[in-house]
């Protein structure tokens, strides 16, 4: 099997642009969320992006939605920083597997609907009409989630061929996971694998509200949270990591990061005590002695209370950060963005090993382990 | 016979299949309908259609599910499509001892659930997101959270069959269940699991799913004759059907399958792909993504272009789609594409969308079992520009070692998979 390496980060959140301003942040930042917007949600926003940077055609912005463009930016970012960004010939046969949900919809469009069809005589024809006449043709290709795959070969050219996992957290540690497997097979030798998510969004807040994962207090920490009911903040960012062999890294003449020493994740019908067996079991298949932990939980009570105590067990002396206390929840993107993090303090001479956990805020436990590469 | 491939990696067997589509439940009465060239495409009843511009579909009409949404749908057909697939394989179906690739389509809240939280908020002026924000706030909704998000259809799955570790739930357009077969193929080869569960599923025929693709021009609208409506490789073709559909298989290790005495129905000895930059809905002009993709699943597959019997057609009957699918086959095969029979399924089911992968690779097996091919069927106006063996509205018998199937979609996704009855040179 061969070593997997990671060569480039491209980061983007409320905590800024690119992993040098990420590593500031959790060193010594102050979150940064929008209590107002959304009120009662907090959310943490993306900071602004000049979109030019890295979406060079306004016809390309034009035909995405903020989750795309996040996306679309971060994995420029990344392709820049793993020096791969000007050569046509590796991202055209570059894999790309993206974690992904769905893009945004026109809410004024759906509140007109919604109020018109109160009042419709007959409600069916209505929706039938007003869809037909309001539905902007292209918003669809907007919404469909693979499309954040579909806009990144498109703008940066990477088209070895692409993947989009589905299912909220799990699909971003599950994209890395079979990333890594395929690079330490010998069946592909360079990814560029991440997800993004844009928080700014009313539909989401509902579908989160309505299962009532939401925090609605001014901002407090992720491991506070628990004790005054829990809940998660949602956040707006996107990720994206090259990985490839070291071989090939060596072969470039490109310095890694970290290396990704393995990859866990299950599933299980929750019940109490399940995250924390689910946690002890990840880490001793991967074998983990963690300096430093880059915890996704979510501030949900129960499960983030659980984490906590697994983790106590597993890297008692390791330092703790909760990612969302960065970023908010990025939901699909947050195992990646742990992962980028990791890689970034390790990169700099910090810990030796670091473990990154995602323990989703309805379903998937995962976990990632890091080591000097 | 040598239970690896030419590269030394593991054969991956088919030892169960399951399959429902609007022509029937079950891979036996889909296959004899669509052996017949009979069509399931009719008008749509599930909601009025007055003032849509495409007023038909394959839909599946047969199955009840509460809440009717398409989330539930499709897990029903999922649900229906591994048991049919589990039970022929003999594998136990409460433990499946492998993992689960499963194609979803993304899935959102419908209006139905829109209008009750609407309804619920109790705002009779204009209504707002905040209003829903404000009716979410209840509690009463809390099953909708679990039904339109995007893992759901897969849990559910995974916890039905008791599959093994984290089930992924995938999107790559209309090429999803043939990417869904392909990680099961990989995670096999490289020995991580015996047996994989692989699974396109789509029930989302509704109001504004078939909007969208209308908005795109994608749909036909020749309503008059429902089952007329899907003419693939035709001149006169203009646009898909949308169709519903669940197909599963299941694959496995071949030695582990043979060792433990199961039937095998046939091998996966291929899976090619290629992205596609040129443009969000349209396919590069040159073919060369697509022709990427045929070379490089026979190739995995250990096979010569000339080695190919059929092709099972993406065939959409979109006028772009069967243009470049019918050049990059002659791109591939030469001169010889003339005289390779190549049809397509979607003439009669529909484009089942996230579930057409699968439903073919199901249909392409069992072309191979049966030495019959499925017609082409409304091949009435033959196009100059595809100068092919469409296999034009009647079945035929022939033998049929190799089949090539074909998935294309938006966004760039190209994924071609070849199937066999044995590997060559067993």
């Amino acid at each position: 099997m061969r070593d997997v390496v990671i060569t480039g980060v491209g980061l983007v959140s409320s905590a800024g642009e690119g992993l040098d301003a990420h590593l500031t942040a959790l060193a010594d930042g102050a979150p940064y969320t929008d209590a107002a917007t959304f009120e009662p949600f907090p959310v943490h926003p993306a900071a602004p992006l000049e979109w030019d940077r890295q979406i060079p055609k306004k016809s390309d912005q034009r035909q995405m939605e903020p989750w795309q463009k996040l996306g679309c930016y971060a994995a420029g970012l990344a392709l820049d920083a793993a020096g791969a960004k000007d050569d046509a010939a590796l991202k055209g046969r570059m894999q790309l597997i993206v974690s992904a949900g769905g893009g945004e919809r026109d809410y004024a469009v759906d509140g007109q609907i919604l109020t018109g069809l109160r009042q419709a005589n007959n409600p069916g024809v209505f929706l039938n009409e007003r869809l037909m006449g309001d539905l902007r043709p292209t918003l669809f290709l907007a919404q469909l989630s693979n499309l954040l795959a579909g806009n990144i070969s498109i703008v940066h050219g990477v088209t070895g061929a692409s993947r989009t996992f589905m299912g909220e957290e799990s699909s971003g540690v599950d994209a890395l996971r079979i990333a890594r497997e395929r690079i330490a097979s010998g069946q592909d030798d360079i990814f560029l694998v991440g997800g993004s998510y844009n928080a700014e969004r009313p539909d989401v807040l509902l579908i989160y509200e309505m299962g009532g994962f939401l925090w609605k207090k001014p901002y407090a920490p992720v491991w506070e949270r628990p004790a005054q009911g829990g809940g998660m903040i949602l956040g707006s960012g996107g990720c994206f990591l090259v990985l490839e062999s070291r071989e090939h890294a060596a072969a470039r003449g490109v310095t890694p990061l970290a290396a990704i020493a393995g990859v866990a994740s299950d599933r299980s019908r929750r019940k109490p005590g399940s995250v924390e067996g689910a946690l002890h079991a990840l880490t001793k298949q991967l074998g983990a002695k963690p300096d430093v932990v880059l915890s996704g939980a979510t501030g949900i009570k129960g499960i983030t209370d659980e984490e906590q105590a697994a983790l106590r067990d597993i890297a008692p002396g390791a330092a703790l950060h909760a990612t969302g206390d960065l970023v908010g929840h990025t939901m699909e993107a947050q195992a990646p963005i742990g992962v980028a993090l990791a890689a970034g303090l390790i990169a700099r001479g910090g810990p030796s090993e670091a473990l990154v956990t995602s323990i989703g805020h309805w379903r998937g436990e995962g976990a990632i382990r890091l080591t000097k590469a | 016979m040598a239970l690896r491939d030419k590269q030394g990696r593991p054969l991956v067997a088919v030892t169960g299949m399951g399959v429902v589509t609007s022509l029937g439940q079950g891979k036996d009465d889909t296959w004899a309908a669509l052996t017949a060239g009979r069509s399931g495409i009719h008008r749509i009843e599930r909601f009025p259609t007055d003032g849509l511009r495409t007023t038909i579909a394959g839909t599946i009409d047969s199955v009840d599910v509460e809440p009717f949404c398409a989330p539930m749908l499709s897990e029903r057909l999922a649900m229906l499509a591994a048991e049919e697939a589990v039970g022929q394989s003999g594998l136990n179906q409460e433990d499946f001892p492998g993992a689960l690739f499963i194609a979803v389509p993304p899935v959102e809240m419908e209006w139905p659930q829109r209008e009750a939280l609407a309804k619920a908020s109790g705002q009779d002026g204009d209504v707002t997101y905040k209003d829903l924000l404000k009716a979410a706030a209840s509690g009463e909704f809390k099953p909708w959270h679990d039904l339109f998000i995007f893992g759901t259809v897969a849990d559910r799955v995974a916890d039905r069959f008791g599959t093994r570790g984290s089930p992924i739930s995938l999107s790559t357009a209309c090429s999803s269940g043939a990417t869904a077969i392909q990680l099961g193929v990989e995670a096999i080869r490289r020995g991580e699991t015996d047996a994989a569960l692989c699974i396109g599923t789509d029930g989302s025929v509704n109001p504004e799913s078939l909007v969208r693709f209308s908005l795109l021009s994608a749909l036909s609208t020749q309503n008059e004759n429902p089952e007329g409506a899907s003419k693939p490789f035709s001149k006169n073709r203009d646009g898909f059907v949308m169709g519903e559909g669940g197909a599963a298989l299941v694959l496995e290790d071949a030695e582990k399958a043979r060792a433990r005495g199961a039937r095998i129905l046939g091998y996966v000895l291929g899976c090619g792909e290629k992205g596609d930059g040129f443009h969000r809905t349209r396919s590069s002009p040159d073919g060369m993504p697509a022709i990427t993709a045929i070379r490089e699943a026979l190739t995995d597959a250990g096979l010569a272009p000339d080695d190919i019997d059929y092709v099972n057609a993406h065939g959409t009957s979109t006028p772009e789609n069967d243009k470049m699918e019918a050049m990059s086959c002659t791109a591939v095969f030469g001169e010889r594409m003339a005289s390779v029979p190549i049809s397509s399924n979607k003439s009669m089911i529909g484009h089942t969308l996230t579930a057409a992968g699968a439903v073919e690779a199901v249909m392409s097996l069992m072309t191979i079992a049966t030495g019959r091919i499925p017609p082409t069927i409304n091949y009435q106006v033959p196009d100059p520009a595809i100068p092919l063996d469409v296999v034009p509205n009647v079945a035929r018998d022939a033998e049929v070692r190799y089949v090539l199937s074909n998935s294309f979609g938006f966004g760039g996704q190209n994924t071609c998979l070849v199937f066999g009855a044995e590997p060559k040179g067993a």
